[in-house]
């Protein structure tokens, strides 16, 4: 079990790690917020009774949004603020600080809600919440919504 | 003969400006026009949650919604508006208000001083409000604390700061007409369209608006320029919801998750906080309406600038 856990760990964290060898930041972040919703769409799919309760599906989410969480800070240099589909909004390079605050509280709310969110399926549901007010705050000031 | 033309040009002014101040009067909601009426608080709370007052409202940058003492700072097209004091503080709030004054304030955007309101505060929307909720609505927001300190004037550039033009803008955008219920549509329905067109004021946002601020009618919920210049708001019609269902809809207005398991983002997290409020009956409602909404496109986003 737990090495199953290191070995998800390990395969989002290399597969990711070397997509972003290669890219600029831009399309690095908008690959890991995308991989992040993949991984988000899977879990809902199981509170929704959708699909059946995985526990590795869980390790694997989490493990996403960790890495997310630790590559944020260094993924908006002065020289990213436009470009591709981009919806960085400029007040990140206004209130630097602020942002990688939130990036470390959105770290810490994923591994506090990692252990209860694999352990069953009402565990889900009460972490999976509390993970997605973590990624609103900074979607709320940070993220250009789309028209 | 020049004198004779100005004369006629000076007399031509005269009349201009009476006939200018005459369809700029603001029109206000007289008490004798309100029966008896006991307030229902908690009806009141609800509505407040509804019209999401807290979020223009309450002071910035502290956490507690009920202190409505006002001076967020709202960027437009037309300049930079102060949110006003609405605590119940009876001096620089609106504690020491009548019924009437606040039902004028919402439906007509008058003041009490007899000024119009600039349309930033809703009351396009608000109209639609009926009047027992709007006096439960002014009840509970009179048990909210009062917060002393009146705020800043707003900063418009001419001739936006002119007031009384508002009365002209009103002609145009603010129609008076009743919402009246359609006996074709369930009761669930209708509370859903009472909700979104009145209190809720959603149209203000996912709507977009003419060079002089009024929403384009015909285009109603889709979308368009963030009003305060900073990304989009998204197309709400079936052209864009058509693979949501009402629960759908109903779970996001209460968590702040898409369809899709995305996370809504700028102020409609805001709104969240406040429809997350609401009873679980009227958010269904609400989503009952919106998936109702017949598939518009509405305007394009602009083109992105090549790098």
């Amino acid at each position: 079990m737990f090495v199953r856990t290191i070995l998800a760990a390990l395969a989002v964290g290399l597969s990711v790690g070397a997509v972003i060898a290669q890219q600029d930041p831009v399309t690095t972040r908008e690959d890991l917020m995308k991989a992040n919703n993949k991984h988000a769409l899977a879990v809902v799919r199981m509170m929704r009774g959708q699909a059946p309760f995985d526990a590795t599906a869980v390790d694997a989410a989490f493990a996403q949004w960790a890495d997310t969480a630790q590559k944020l800070p260094s993924l908006f240099p002065d020289n990213s603020k436009t470009g591709g589909d981009n919806r960085a909004s400029p007040k990140i390079w206004l209130n630097k600080k602020d942002f990688d605050a939130k990036a470390a509280a959105f770290a810490k709310a994923v591994a506090e809600n990692h252990d209860k969110a694999k352990s069953s399926l009402d565990g889900l549901r009460a972490a999976i919440p509390v993970v997605g007010k973590a990624c609103d705050n900074c979607h709320e000031d940070y993220r250009l919504s789309k028209q | 003969m020049i004198r004779r033309l100005i004369l006629l040009a000076a007399i031509a002014a005269v009349l201009g400006l009476a006939a200018f101040w005459y369809l700029t009067a603001p029109a206000s909601v007289p008490a004798s026009a309100l029966a008896a009426h006991t307030p229902d608080l908690a009806n009141g709370k609800e509505m407040f949650y509804a019209s999401g007052c807290a979020s223009c409202h309450a002071v910035p940058k502290q956490p507690d919604k009920t202190r409505l003492g006002g001076g967020l700072a709202l960027n437009s097209p037309f300049g930079t508006f102060y949110v006003p004091n609405i605590s119940s503080d009876p001096k620089d709030g609106i504690g020491a208000w009548t019924d009437a004054q606040f039902i004028t304030a919402l439906t007509k955007g008058t003041s009490p001083e007899g000024e119009h309101y600039y349309p930033a505060f809703p009351y396009t929307s608000y109209q639609h409000i009926r009047f027992d909720d709007l006096r439960d609505l002014f009840a509970y927001l009179k048990t909210l604390p009062p917060v002393p300190g009146s705020v800043r004037d707003h900063d418009l550039p001419f001739p936006f700061n002119i007031r009384r033009t508002l009365g002209l803008w009103k002609l145009l955008f603010l129609d008076g007409k009743p919402l009246p219920p359609d006996p074709s549509r369930s009761a669930q329905w209708n509370r859903g369209a009472y909700l979104v067109n009145g209190p809720g004021h959603c149209t203000e946002c996912h709507s977009p608006r003419n060079a002089l601020g009024g929403v384009i009618a015909s285009l109603r919920f889709t979308g368009g320029p963030s009003p305060d210049g900073q990304g989009g708001v998204p197309n709400i019609t079936q052209y864009k919801l058509k693979s949501w269902s009402e629960a759908d809809i109903a779970e996001t207005l209460e968590s702040g998750m898409t369809a899709d398991a995305d996370r809504v983002g700028g102020n409609m997290v805001e709104v969240v906080r406040n429809i997350s409020q609401l009873t679980a009956a009227d958010r269904m409602a609400i989503a009952a309406y919106i998936k109702s909404l017949p598939a518009v496109e509405g305007h394009k986003p602009p083109p992105k600038k090549p790098e």
